[in-house]
């Protein structure tokens, strides 16, 4: 009797110590992913809100008085916002192709094992992780020397390249068998075919998530407009957001620049919200369908160091 | 016969070397070639005379640097906010990890996970427009619910101590699904058998967690600090220009070293006080990052950065 009693106590308080855990897991997991989803709808939600109830009650979850005015008069003349998109599109696909095929073409040569001087160049790009010269003289350069002050290479080169996609691409392009660039070299291909027909195609899953991280950052790309664009008609999306939360009256003056009719009653609080929508609306709908590429990548990297 | 080595070596390697190219190319003009531009800290800048004209000042930059009186807080907050940042984050991813790995069906598990990973995907500028609704005086959402429950609204953006709670709130927020994955990812590597072991010894589930799923992150928890610690001097330049911008009223409790070059650089336009900063934030995050990797080399070899 004693000995069944012995070996089902354990048993339960094994299982109450389980639910236990599982109550604490769904309680802590459900609150935090509130507190990350939350604000988006707070955003959204005073978007959507009259501008007098913002200016007496704040911005609220749940708008007691819905208004698409915010939207209607942002949309009314459009010309800046698309723009801006067009001007992000731009950067985002041009520095995203060009810097993928960059980048997987510098691995490539990092990871051939029989490259001599692999180490060493390798070593050339490592360090420029671990000292920099600091803001001012890269930004002397750019401007003062290059003179791309108000120009969209400005907004793209920066972006470029990058030493830990390069690395994180190097060690994935490490794991391809070396058989299969042996035999392709007895059938007489040169390395940049081997790379580009025989590399490439394999290392699709590393370009998803490298072209995936450097898409994201050109899109939430400000700081280089921030420091090298002026002009309007360059201005990236989300720096167009940033100017527009900190100077409505620069805003005011913009749309009236673009012919729009604007009166003293512009809902300046809803406007910022309906900005922030717009600026990052694209990215929280594709969000579903893109995340678990990064995930994949982070494991890569994670793993492989 | 070395230098006929060499050349062989150079034709042998000819369309790797071309391949690399622009690569190299990128990177001596966009770092190598800054670096070099260094010697404007010791130099009097002025604008006809650029990087290499302008007459040496020998290491007046540094002595106004030094004497204003910023180079002690902006290094002190750069430091304690980082120090802030590296262990609530960790401490928090470590915490979400186990449970995501322990609770819940696949269905819960994808989709919190999903959710928390959210605010690493938006930009500063949004998380800036977010902080603006919550914390805003007159119509913030914060004051609005301190109103609502009968309570005094607060000025948060004239309170500078309000903002290092704040700030270490916001980088816990937007790298919590990051760090969170790379846990998870090392929690799902931990050998089952492990497991089972300690089931068969009699450990009930948070006994498992502290004594098996815990000391098996030991490495990748030291390799994720250790890496943090060597960027210790560097401020998120994005996080601190976007939640507090050019609003002196907060700066003691929020300026780090990134803005103050910023500051400095665009507002202020005093290149060499501002490359002397830079170039002492450098030579500090260089050392951090020696000495990082030095304690790796002596706690795992191969987890080394070189």
């Amino acid at each position: 009797m004693s000995g069944t009693e012995f070996e089902t106590k354990p048993v339960r308080s094994a299982q109450r110590d389980r639910q236990l855990l599982s109550v604490i897991g769904y309680i802590s997991l459900s609150v935090l992913a509130a507190l990350c989803i939350l604000p988006f709808i707070l955003i959204l939600s005073s978007s959507l809100s009259e501008e007098s109830t913002i200016v007496t009650k704040g911005y609220q979850f749940f708008p007691s008085a819905f208004s698409f005015e915010p939207y209607k008069i942002l949309f009314q003349y459009p010309e800046q916002i698309i723009r801006a998109y067009s001007v992000t599109l731009a950067v985002t696909a041009i520095g995203t192709a060009l810097g993928l095929f960059l980048t997987a073409m510098t691995a490539y040569c990092l990871s051939r094992r029989d490259f001599k001087w692999r180490n060493q160049f390798s070593f050339f790009f490592f360090f420029t992780t671990l000292f920099s010269g600091g803001l001012v003289p890269w930004y002397l350069l750019v401007v003062n020397y290059l003179h791309m002050k108000d120009t969209i290479l400005a907004l793209i080169l920066p972006l470029l390249l990058n030493v830990f996609y390069i690395i994180v691409m190097k060690s994935f392009m490490s794991n391809i068998p070396e058989a299969i660039v042996e035999s392709a070299k007895i059938d007489g291909a040169g390395d940049f075919l081997i790379f580009l027909r025989l590399i490439l195609p394999l290392s699709k899953p590393a370009l998803a998530t490298i072209g995936l991280f450097l898409a994201l950052g050109y899109w939430n790309d400000w700081y280089n407009a921030l420091l090298f664009v002026s002009d309007e008609k360059l201005m990236p999306l989300q720096y167009y957001l940033y100017k527009m939360l900190g100077n409505m009256d620069g805003m005011r003056k913009a749309m009236m620049g673009s012919g729009a009719v604007v009166t003293n009653v512009l809902p300046t609080e809803g406007l910022k919200m309906a900005m922030t929508v717009v600026a990052s609306g694209p990215i929280l709908v594709a969000y579903p369908f893109i995340q678990k590429y990064f995930v994949k990548g982070l494991t890569i990297g994670a793993v492989k160091g | 016969m070395k230098r006929n080595g060499f050349i062989n070596d150079l034709i042998k390697y000819r369309a790797i070397l071309l391949m690399l190219t622009p690569a190299v190319l990128f990177f001596l003009l966009f770092a190598y070639v800054p670096m070099a531009g260094i010697i404007i800290a010791f130099k009097h800048y002025d604008y006809a005379g650029g990087i290499f004209g302008s007459a040496w000042n020998g290491l007046d930059n540094f002595r106004f640097f030094f004497e204003s009186g910023d180079a002690w807080r902006i290094t002190r907050n750069t430091a304690l906010y980082n120090i802030a940042f590296i262990v609530v984050n960790n401490v928090l991813q470590i915490f979400t990890a186990i449970l995501l790995f322990e609770v819940g069906g696949k269905w819960f598990r994808k989709i919190t996970q999903s959710i928390l990973f959210l605010p690493y995907f938006i930009s500063w500028v949004v998380v800036g427009a977010i902080a603006y609704n919550l914390l805003n005086f007159d119509i913030g959402t914060v004051n609005s619910i301190l109103r609502g429950i009968g309570m005094e609204p607060i000025d948060i953006y004239n309170t500078p101590a309000y903002w290092p709670y704040i700030l270490t709130i916001v980088s816990a927020w937007k790298m919590l699904g990051y760090g969170t994955v790379m846990y998870l990812a090392a929690i799902t590597s931990i050998d089952t058998e492990m497991y089972e072991a300690a089931e068969i010894d009699g450990a009930n589930v948070f006994q498992r967690i502290l004594k098996v799923t815990i000391p098996n992150l030991y490495p990748t928890v030291i390799i994720l600090v250790l890496l943090a610690v060597g960027n210790i001097f560097r401020g998120d330049f994005g996080m601190f220009y976007n939640m507090i911008g050019n609003n002196g009223v907060l700066f003691s409790s929020t300026d780090v070293i990134d803005t103050f070059v910023f500051r400095s650089l665009i507002t202020s336009n005093d290149i060499g006080m501002s490359a002397a900063a830079g170039v002492f934030q450098s030579v500090l995050g260089f050392t951090a990052i020696m000495l990082v990797n030095y304690s790796v080399r002596r706690y795992d070899k191969d987890r080394a950065l070189f």
